[in-house]
């Protein structure tokens, strides 16, 4: 059962997208939120829903995988849906008891349902198509001018990746466990919450007593390579900007400015219900 | 017969287009108070072959039975079963948990929901089964040794009072004072009635206690024997990733060389007596 958990959300395919630096798709991330917060009125939204698909499409990660990560937030929309339809103030078209639907009501819902759906999607596409170890080792360079503040950036890169790779063998170490009680007679599934709980003990103590030994196996095992931080080390691959990140950036900045030009240009010259 | 397996197979993916298998189409049969082994290399399956032993797994096809009841049927309650086949897995020392030695040990007999002095009976039985000196009982189990660890949890086993004993590579990582003391220890259980199973890649544990040896290649048995008909395979052995016992080898050179000794001999005293005899002529 616990062999069906899947970490992360990288789906593997050989995109344009995936091949991507990933500092280039975290500034992608960050741009299409200010995008979409940039953006006012169904013409802005419209181009942030082409850009998106567009991406979506290069990347050749089934839509599916990407609308799954809406799954977990359908509580949040339905609810700003529904609070935004009822509570805005303008021209009643539907009264129903203490209820009024009003025009206004229905535009600013939809727009805020696609807004966070938009939301969600365009940063999924990070997370989709980046390793979660591209993704540290993106973060790390992105973050590296922190430095200077003294902040530990790589320290807090390896880590989050120790902690990544460590996650699939933690879990085998628990089906383990798990199977050496059971074959002492254990009951983890039966019972009410307290017994459930106490089961617990016997799975989870021997698993701290291994992520302890883990650790300092590991921990010797780098000092014995000589690890002693993030000063000097290279790395096997380092990160390079191609091409493609280049066009990728000025595409990007490209998109922002549109988004931008289009609400002055509105504002200056209004359209009813754009 | 104790145990019964009829064409059983097993994928970790039986839905995939084309499943790979870790068992595939396996029978074989063990009889009470067998002294068997099961060899292969690593990733030949072995290690899930006895799991279905226990009920830990379930074959995605074929059938077992234990003592003529089929445990892969549905519905089947496992915890008399597990009760009664002890399962050591690799490394088992990874499973104590508890404050002492003698509460970590009284774990099993407390899942069978025996009272608290039968639970310690049990304990103590089993402890001293597995030679574990009496004045440690009370220390914590995270200050043992590895080979103190390893028999006090084949002793957490063992407190269950199974029928059957099965241990998964018992001597892995242990020094050869470690791993003699284990392999006794199982020759003594057999000798008390107890089924012992043995999973090893090590020619040497299983040459000179099993009485019958099953090899599994890639999924499936490649041979079921008494040792000294396994042995004869060494080629076919060695083809697999495994090899013979020293002393089989040692008989093979002489054999080349023109003597006239047996093809298979196992132990080390018996080899010792034929050289002596060689050097007599």
């Amino acid at each position: 059962m616990i062999r069906d958990i899947t970490l992360g959300q990288y789906y593997d395919a050989d995109s344009v997208i995936h091949r991507l630096d990933p500092r280039v798709k975290l500034l992608f991330s960050v741009l299409y939120i200010v995008s979409l917060y940039a953006g006012r009125g169904i013409l802005c939204f419209a181009l942030a829903i082409v850009f998106l698909a567009v991406i979506i499409a290069l990347s050749k990660v089934p839509v599916k995988f990407i609308l799954k990560g809406l799954r977990s937030i359908v509580i949040l929309i339905v609810l700003s849906a529904f609070l935004n339809l009822f509570l805005t103030q303008g021209e009643v078209l539907v009264r129903f008891w203490i209820f009024k639907i009003t025009k206004e009501g229905i535009r600013i819902a939809s727009l805020m349902v696609i807004r966070i759906v938009l939301l969600i999607m365009g940063t999924s596409v990070l997370t989709l198509t980046t390793t979660p170890n591209d993704l540290t080792d993106g973060l790390e360079r992105a973050f590296g001018f922190l430095k200077i503040f003294h902040v530990p950036v790589h320290e807090v890169a390896m880590m989050m990746s120790i902690a990544l790779r460590f996650i699939p063998i933690l879990i085998d170490e628990v089906n383990k466990i798990m199977k050496a009680q059971q074959a002492r007679g254990a009951d983890f599934e039966n019972g009410g919450l307290i017994k459930k709980a106490k089961a617990m003990i016997p799975l989870l103590i021997p698993l701290f007593v291994s992520a302890f030994r883990r650790a300092s196996d590991l921990a010797q095992a780098m000092e014995a390579r000589c690890y002693h931080g993030g000063d000097g080390r290279t790395k096997l691959h380092p990160l390079k900007y191609h091409r493609r990140d280049v066009i990728a950036f000025l595409l990007q900045f490209a998109y922002l400015a549109a988004i931008i030009l289009l609400r002055i240009f509105l504002r200056a010259f209004p359209v009813e219900f754009l | 017969m104790q145990f019964e397996l009829k064409d059983v197979s097993f994928s970790y993916q039986p839905d995939a287009k084309e499943p790979k298998y870790a068992v595939h189409h396996v029978s074989f049969s063990v009889e009470k108070g067998e002294f068997l082994a099961i060899i292969g290399h690593t990733g030949s399956g072995k290690s899930t072959l006895i799991q279905f032993l226990d009920g830990l797994l379930k074959p995605t096809s074929g059938k077992v039975f234990f003592n003529g009841t089929e445990i892969t049927a549905k519905g089947y309650q496992y915890s008399n079963l597990r009760r009664l086949v002890g399962l050591v897995f690799q490394y088992p020392e990874h499973q104590l948990f508890e404050t002492t030695v003698l509460k970590d040990v009284c774990y099993g007999p407390k899942n069978m929901g025996l009272d608290k002095e039968e639970q310690q009976a049990r304990a103590i039985r089993a402890l001293k089964a597995v030679r574990f000196p009496e004045d440690s009982y009370e220390k914590s189990p995270f200050d043992l040794s590895g080979g103190e660890k390893r028999r006090v949890a084949i002793a957490g086993v063992l407190a269950m009072e199974p029928e059957c004993l099965i241990l998964d590579e018992p001597t892995a990582g242990l020094d050869p004072h470690g791993r003699e003391d284990i392999l006794s220890m199982c020759r003594e259980l057999q000798g008390s009635g107890i089924t012992v199973i043995l999973v090893s890649h090590s020619m040497d544990d299983v040459a000179e206690f099993a009485e019958r040896i099953l090899v599994m290649d890639s999924g499936e048995l490649k041979y079921d024997g008494a040792p000294k008909e396994v042995f004869r395979h060494v080629d076919a052995l060695e083809g697999i990733g495994l090899s013979a016992p020293e002393t089989v080898y040692l008989m093979r050179e002489l054999k080349k060389r023109g003597y006239d000794v047996p093809e298979v001999v196992l132990n080390t005293e018996e080899a010792k007596e034929i050289l002596l005899d060689i050097f007599k002529k």
